[in-house]
């Protein structure tokens, strides 16, 4: 299972390496080192927001409300930035993560104590957390001219020759493998995912760690919400509208299955990758950006077919197993 | 764990369900009536303006579109699958239309690659799930940017105007008095989806294989084929709702009913429709499309910005869910009690 785990994954870096080589045919600096770096730190929000939703459909669950979620918390510690410049920027990180965590759980909590579907919640949510950013903003824009220097600079600051943010979503990256490889709690994300009533039986309580998941989705979107607003700079109602769709296609790219159970860390961070290199990619060889959107839901069909495919096979292989056994 | 723990407890069979299915289902609907009143007399007492016919009537075409779509999806829901593509379906149908009217085509023909547009892109949605098996959700997704990307593609930020005159009727024209077009179309809709669901033999197959599509196959429903058919009609609706707002705006922009997706769904949700499948009414989704119609448009004439509004659809889907929910847990303490 394993084996054949891992092999998706190759598969997605072949891919990858394939587009990188067809771009690098009409643009030959496209996949110098240097490059290819500023592409993971374009597409860095993206992947770290895909490793929350992954958690969260691994469950057999799914966040609408991500995007939302981010909008909300960016505004907020816009606000906070501009009514208090001296406020301490990891401070205000944690206040973004703090935000974001307290949505994620509300969403969690109406799911796990409701035993309402995720995707009714989420929906509600989506549209609840981003009218909320209009009522506290009263639908002002928070400018770049009202950051600190601080606010917006940490994460362009270069450490070790790449950006904060590269080295954030390098640190969350390592944190959720972390997490879902070496921790109970990661290992339970999968099992409930797999079989909900064995997890029962096995002592899980599944209400309880979907709201684990959305939580830490929640917390996520939240941190995501800080690194939206300090790049982009600009903090709006608008933010980041719709994209809640863009990050459930990294993670179907990434092989993560949407009847839950199946996906890995890898996985979405290479469907967020893939989804990024098209986005730079596109205006470097001269194609309309219009494109992008075709392109990427072309994307996300081939994706399913082909791991709609290789999910049959590996359910063969563990009844084998289990024979044998 | 010892083996005790499995023995099944002896069965006690009751002389009538707990709760019986036909009194739940009316007391949702009696539960929306309820909501539709009252956002009803709350939004006479709060504006001055809007117990008036050309009010009322302006009011429909709130709803009139997204209900359209919402009582196909009602179906497909039931049967246990979802379509996020219909905003797309529409920003791609009216797009072809466009081009089609640019082009000098008059107003049947622009008509037909409306709703035409619409069934094909069903039918493509429907052969992906259907015929390789695949979840509808992540399809749906996947199309949703395919169908709306072509859109881009064909458009880019140009906009689509210049349609033929006698085209403005089906978003504008009025059939009698107050009542428009799409108002009647909309009852009509209703009628004949009400009929489909709920007095048809194909109806009753679309709640067997909403609620267990495996035993549905065994006792003889074509669960692939009548799913395949549910998209179809889906993206049938969605054609139809591009014909209409097209006709209404009077022009296309790629970014056409952007977010509709969601707030259909809502309406279906609303409207009592399981999520999960295999429950659910279409006077429940009539009802619920009325509800969203009465508090945007109550909240608009209040001059409150539509992203407020949004916040009470919100708020309005998981409270009408969670309400009966807490109630019944509340109830069931109390009979233990």
């Amino acid at each position: 299972m394993k084996t054949l785990a891992k092999h998706r994954e190759i598969w997605l870096l072949a891919a990858i390496a394939g587009l990188v080589a067809l771009i690098s045919v009409r643009f030959p600096g496209f996949a110098r080192p240097g490059n290819l770096a500023t592409v993971f730190n374009d597409t860095s929000i993206l992947m770290i927001l895909a490793l929350g939703q992954m958690v969260v459909i691994l469950t057999r669950s799914i966040d609408l409300s991500m995007a939302s979620n981010l909008a909300f918390t960016g505004m907020v510690v816009a606000m906070i930035n501009a009514a208090f410049p001296a406020f301490p920027i990891p401070l205000l990180i944690l206040v973004a993560i703090g935000v974001g965590l307290l949505l994620g759980a509300l969403n969690g909590l109406l799911v796990w104590k409701l035993g309402i579907p995720p995707i009714v919640v989420t929906l509600g949510t989506l549209t609840i957390y981003r009218g909320a950013t209009f009522l506290i903003s009263g639908g002002a824009w928070v400018n770049a001219d009202q950051m600190s220097p601080a606010f917006v600079g940490l994460q362009r600051m270069q450490l070790l020759g790449m950006p904060v943010l590269s080295w954030i979503a390098i640190t969350v990256i390592a944190l959720f493998f972390v997490l879902m490889s070496r921790t109970s709690v990661g290992r339970s994300f999968y099992a409930i995912g797999v079989n909900p009533t064995a997890s029962v039986y096995a002592g899980i309580d599944v209400g309880r760690t979907k709201f684990l998941a959305f939580c830490l989705s929640g917390a996520v979107a939240g941190l995501c919400g800080y690194l939206w607003i300090s790049r982009y700079v600009i903090a709006s109602v608008e933010v980041a509208n719709g994209y809640e769709l863009n990050i459930i296609a990294a993670c179907v790219i990434g092989g993560i299955s949407i009847a839950g159970g199946i996906g890995s860390v890898a996985g979405a961070v290479l469907g967020a990758l893939f989804l990024g290199i098209i986005s730079t990619a596109l205006p470097v060889i001269n194609v309309s950006p219009f494109w992008q959107m075709a392109i990427s839901g072309s994307a996300i069909l081939l994706a399913v077919v082909l791991n709609a495919r290789g999910e049959r096979k590996q359910g063969r292989i563990i009844l084998r197993k289990a024979e044998a056994a | 764990m010892s083996a005790t723990d499995i023995t099944p407890t002896p069965r006690r069979i009751p002389d009538r369900l707990d709760k019986p299915f036909r009194s739940a289902i009316l007391s949702w609907e009696a539960l929306l009536v309820a909501v539709a009143v009252t956002i009803f007399i709350v939004n006479s007492f709060a504006s001055p303006y809007f117990l008036d016919v050309w009010s009322l009537s302006d009011l429909t075409f709130n709803f009139t579109e997204k209900g359209l779509i919402a009582l196909a999806m009602a179906l497909l829901i039931i049967s246990g699958e979802i379509d996020l593509s219909v905003a797309a379906i529409i920003a791609l149908a009216s797009t072809l239309m466009g081009m089609a009217a640019q082009v000098g085509v008059d107003t049947p023909g622009v008509l037909l690659i409306g709703v035409g547009t619409g069934l094909v892109c069903g039918a493509f949605n429907g052969l992906l799930v259907t015929g390789l098996g695949l979840p509808s959700i992540v399809v749906t997704i996947g199309t949703m940017s395919l169908f709306r990307g072509t859109a881009f593609i064909i458009l880019g930020d140009q906009a689509y105007k210049g349609y033929p005159a006698s085209f403005a009727f089906f978003g504008q024209g009025y059939v009698w008095w107050v009542f428009s077009f799409e108002l009647a179309l909309f009852a009509i809709a209703a009628v004949v989806y009400w009929f489909v669901l709920h007095r048809t033999s194909f109806g009753r197959r679309i709640f067997a294989i909403g609620n267990n599509a495996v035993a549905a196959q065994f006792s003889g429903v074509r669960v692939g084929r009548i799913k395949f058919i549910l998209f179809c009609l889906t993206g049938l609706m969605s054609g139809i709702a591009a014909v209409l707002i097209t006709s209404r705006l009077g022009s296309t922009r790629p970014s056409i009913a952007q977010g509709y997706e969601l707030e259909v769904i809502t309406m279906v949700v609303l409207g009592g429709v399981s999520i999960l499948g295999g429950a659910g009414s279409i006077l429940g989704v009539v009802l619920a499309a009325l509800i969203m119609g009465l508090v945007t448009f109550g909240l608009g004439l209040l001059n409150v910005p539509g992203i407020v509004m949004s916040i009470f659809i919100g708020l309005l889907l998981i409270m009408v869910i969670a309400l009966p929910i807490l109630w019944d847990r509340f109830g069931r303490r109390r009979r233990l009690a």
